[in-house]
């Protein structure tokens, strides 16, 4: 493979790589907190599309407060998904919750078919996402250099709210020890809500600019990202943050290497996801960077 | 007479009169309620298999549509004609001996069932020592597993197109007469010694193995069997709707036969069987919306994928408001039934 | 030949030894007590002497034979049983299921056999319920048969995991605070009780407890723990008058009167 090509999948690699990170956190802050998976996660990304989709069409939103508006509905969204279906369930045996968690993600797809209709719909995409840079024969799309910049850019509010502010310190509290965490005064449903809403906020910046990149929005759409990015969650270390961002990047770079790699396989490489998956999950559960 | 040749005698007058029921429905009743009938069988077998697995067991397992694609895919390529095959596999031929084998219907489906139980020991042995969510998500990985496997194995599954005009040797002896054997298998599984054993795993795995209870041996038992019966019910499936692809065999299948099993009430067989027949009803009935209709004069849109959404607003309903399910965990047997007629009734009510 | 013994059994987890050196050979038909103050590591060497824990050091022989590697099922079908410290039953289920569940490992038909009922499960699954109604007579708990064993009173539960132990015909018992939450009254019968028992099935016990007057009035043999170390090991009276053991229970040079 040539010098270009490489450097070509290198920069898809860690754009895409972004994304998965972006969603990564938001399952990993979840399990953190609660020990609980949330299978919603990916439906969740894929409504933030939804939301950004319907702004611009329905109520002719500029592009930029669309975008605004889809990452505000989806925190409240993610608030919304705790407060139904996690929380009445805080003290009930851990098999209630995953039950829970699955219903919950059925029960997203399907009101998404009935409102949204199941056919892929086109996602818009202001100009200048759509344009090539062509750096000494390396074609870039303009929306893989502006999905790293926006990460990052997210990424450091995270990384200042988990460790400047004292939500942020009550998060890191209760994911340590849950009972102490509650006995020391913390209000632990606001707090749990809270981690909601910047997990699904971020999940929803990576929706959109997901969209931007792969732009047909339909209501299955979250599950390829969303067992991508919870993967990523596991190999990085489940509940640990840094974890999610490092597994993001990691199998962001695998997904477009092992395509560019192994052409012939493409139709097996979601197959290859679950294999990493098990053979995590079976022989190195705690990841890289996980306590447990 | 002594109770147990009672309670025999009463399981026997019984099965006679499903067994003539079926006999003057398969003759006289229309197609369409028959197809109904049949889904309502299968989805028991489903149901139950996946029950003994998640419910008496406690192993939350998100596969059985795996199972059920291993089932309906290997008794197809078992009973299928060479010449029906050949028109199928018009891209890519399938490859020999299925390319030339045909099989009668009935040690197809059982060869299928067979098949799947080996994968369920495949996929069981090495990963039921994990638990709760993270078993959910190894199982469910590997049923997309084997669904992409089969999507790409063009020369053995015909790949995406999978295969059409499927003799309909499914009917309503085949469907009832295996969701009766499952029942009678799996109740008198539960009710049995390794039963108990299961069932302690489900309650308190550390406790259950200071009781001397194998739990590598006894889960992979329960999944096992879980397997062979769901690759039953896929086999009959694929012959009822006469064309099978990998991508039917997906999550939302998986989460239809969790729906069941969850409404129904987790480690409850009659809860199981109960909605299982209507969830299959259902299916049917609630079609209707997802067509334009009439309603009372007014015309009402199409609203396509409205039946999963109510089976997905039940499931939540029950998840959060009636957690044992239908049945409350519990079971409706003969006995319980015969007990309200029994001179005997007293003094049972004394002891308990 | 002993029934039990282990050497030199030392468990470390992380940079925490728990229990260091546990050394004890326990004779057939022998009440032999474990005590110590909270944490000093005797559950813990109970998770070990049954297989929940692999010690980092030290073997473990029953009746000779090394299962210091064996699975915590296998352990239990040479004849180790235990209770648990926070009660373990199997709540769901019923009273008698619980003790049936005791049974199970001892069952010779194989699966097959059981689910088509034939003559040979039948009779077995018969003998497993008549000798587990037999078990819940001696623990006074038969007329509760079928009732969920999760809404017996808490007495009772510590009474049935007892019946639940026994009825998986162990030849050693290992009884992890048996009278804890339990009145002075129930106390003596549950005395007398362990002593009855261990005559009628022909039991060895080591017994974990932190009720003096229990552990005092039937061990024949006590050993004390403190910070996983066997402090001190001896007859009842030789024990109460050991000043480690006081210092140990009492945290400094106190007088016990």
């Amino acid at each position: 493979m040539s010098l270009n090509v490489f450097l070509q999948n290198l920069i898809n690699g860690i754009s895409l790589g972004c994304l998965f990170a972006l969603i990564a956190i938001g399952y990993t802050m979840v399990y953190g907190i609660l020990r609980l998976i949330n299978f919603a996660h990916g439906d969740i990304f894929m409504m933030a599309t939804f939301f950004a989709y319907y702004a611009i069409a329905l109520f002719s939103l500029p592009w930029g407060l669309a975008f605004f508006a889809a990452i505000i509905l989806t925190m409240l969204l993610g608030i919304t998904v705790d407060r139904i279906a996690y929380r009445p369930l805080r003290d009930a045996p851990r098999i209630s919750s995953l039950c829970s968690a699955i219903g919950m993600s059925f029960f997203l797809e399907n009101l998404a078919i009935v409102v949204f209709g199941g056919r892929p719909k086109p996602f818009f995409s202001p100009e200048f996402f759509g344009q090539t840079f062509i750096i000494s024969e390396i074609r870039i799309q303009s929306v893989s250099l502006i999905t790293p910049l926006v990460s990052i850019f997210f990424l450091l509010i995270l990384t200042y709210i988990i460790y400047r502010t004292k939500t942020g310190l009550a998060m890191r509290a209760i994911s340590k020890d849950f009972d102490t965490a509650k006995l020391m005064g913390i209000n632990l449903n606001r707090t749990i809500a809270f981690t909601f809403a910047i997990g699904s906020g971020l999940a929803a910046v990576g929706a959109i600019l997901w969209a931007l990149r792969y732009p047909q929005i339909f209501p299955f759409m979250g599950m390829f990202p969303g067992w991508r990015a919870f993967t990523a969650a596991i190999i990085g270390g489940i509940g640990s943050i840094k974890g999610a961002m490092l597994g993001g990047f990691l199998l962001g770079l695998i997904t477009i290497m092992i395509v560019a790699f192994f052409p012939e396989q493409a139709g097996y490489k979601d197959a290859f996801v679950f294999i990493l998956l098990i053979f995590v999950l079976l022989y190195k559960p705690e990841g890289l960077f996980g306590e447990e | 007479m002594k109770k147990k040749n009672l309670y025999s005698l009463l399981n026997i007058i019984l099965i006679l009169i499903v067994a003539i029921f079926i006999n003057i429905a398969q003759k006289r009743f229309d197609p369409y309620i028959i197809r109904i009938l049949n889904l309502c069988g299968i989805y028991v077998i489903l149901g139950v298999s996946l029950n003994l697995i998640n419910g008496f067991t406690g192993q939350f397992s998100l596969g059985h549509a795996g199972f059920m694609a291993i089932g309906a895919f290997v008794s197809a390529l078992l009973y299928m004609s060479p010449e029906l095959k050949e028109m199928n596999y018009f891209i890519t031929p399938l490859i020999w001996p299925f390319s030339v084998i045909q099989i009668p219907f009935f040690i197809s489906v059982i060869a299928g069932g067979i098949i799947a139980a080996l994968v369920g020991f495949l996929v069981g042995a090495p990963c039921l020592r994990l638990k709760g969510d993270y078993l959910a998500i190894v199982t469910f990985g590997f049923s997309e597993i084997i669904r992409i496997i089969f999507n790409n194995l063009q020369s053995i599954t015909n790949g995406p197109l999978g295969l059409k005009g499927l003799p309909a040797f499914t009917n309503l002896w085949w469907s009832w007469g295996g969701a009766i054997f499952t029942i009678f298998f799996i109740s008198n599984l539960i009710n049995s010694s390794y039963g108990r054993a299961l069932k302690s795993i489900r309650e308190d795995e550390a406790a259950a193995e200071a009781m001397g209870v194998n739990l590598f041996y006894h889960k992979v038992l329960s999944f096992v069997v879980g397997a062979f019966f769901a690759g039953i019910g896929g086999a009959l499936l694929g012959s009822l709707v006469m064309t099978i692809d990998p991508n039917t065999f997906s999550a939302s299948m998986t989460f239809q036969i969790i729906v069941i099993v969850i409404v129904g009430g987790l480690g409850s067989i009659t809860g199981t069987v109960i909605v299982a027949t209507i969830f299959a009803i259902l299916m049917e009935f609630l079609r209707v919306f997802e067509s334009p209709m009439n309603f009372f004069g007014t015309k009402l849109p199409a609203i396509p994928g409205m039946r999963m959404l109510v089976f997905s607003i039940i499931l939540m309903v029950v998840i959060l408001f009636f957690k044992r399910g239908l049945m409350g965990g519990k079971e409706f047997s003969l006995k319980q039934f015969i007990k309200i007629f029994s001179r005997d009734n007293r003094v049972i009510k004394e002891g308990s | 030949m002993s029934v039990l013994k282990s050497d030199h059994l030392t468990i470390k987890f992380g940079g925490l030894t728990a229990v260091s050196n546990f050394c004890l050979t326990v004779e057939e038909g022998e009440l032999v007590g474990l005590i110590g103050p909270n944490g000093a590591g005797k559950t813990t060497t109970f998770n070990m002497l049954t297989g929940v824990y692999k010690p980092t050091n030290g073997k473990i022989y029953l009746y000779e034979q090394d299962i210091t590697k064996k699975r915590v099922d296998q352990i239990t079908a040479l004849g180790i049983g235990r209770t648990f410290q926070n009660v373990r039953l199997f709540s769901g289920l019923s009273v008698i299921e619980n003790v049936m569940v005791g049974s199970h490992l001892r069952l010779k038909s194989s699966f097959f056999q059981a689910v088509f009922h034939t003559p040979r499960y039948t009779k077995e699954d018969k003998q497993i319920r008549e000798e587990a109604k037999q078990l819940l007579s001696e623990v006074h708990l038969d007329k509760f048969e079928n009732k969920v064993a999760g809404s017996l009173p808490y007495g009772e539960q510590r009474r049935l995991e007892i019946a639940r132990a026994l009825a998986t015909k162990p030849k050693l018992l290992l009884l992890d605070e048996p009278a804890a939450g339990m009145n002075p009254q129930e106390t003596k019968d549950l005395m007398s009780f362990i002593l009855k028992i261990q005559e009628k099935f022909k039991l060895t016990i080591v017994l974990i407890e932190h009720d003096m007057k229990v552990v005092m009035g039937i061990c024949k043999r006590i050993l004390v723990l403190d910070y996983g170390v066997t402090i001190a090991e001896g007859k009842p009276i030789e024990i109460q008058h050991n000043p480690e053991v006081i210092k140990a229970y009492l945290g400094a040079e106190a007088n016990y009167a």
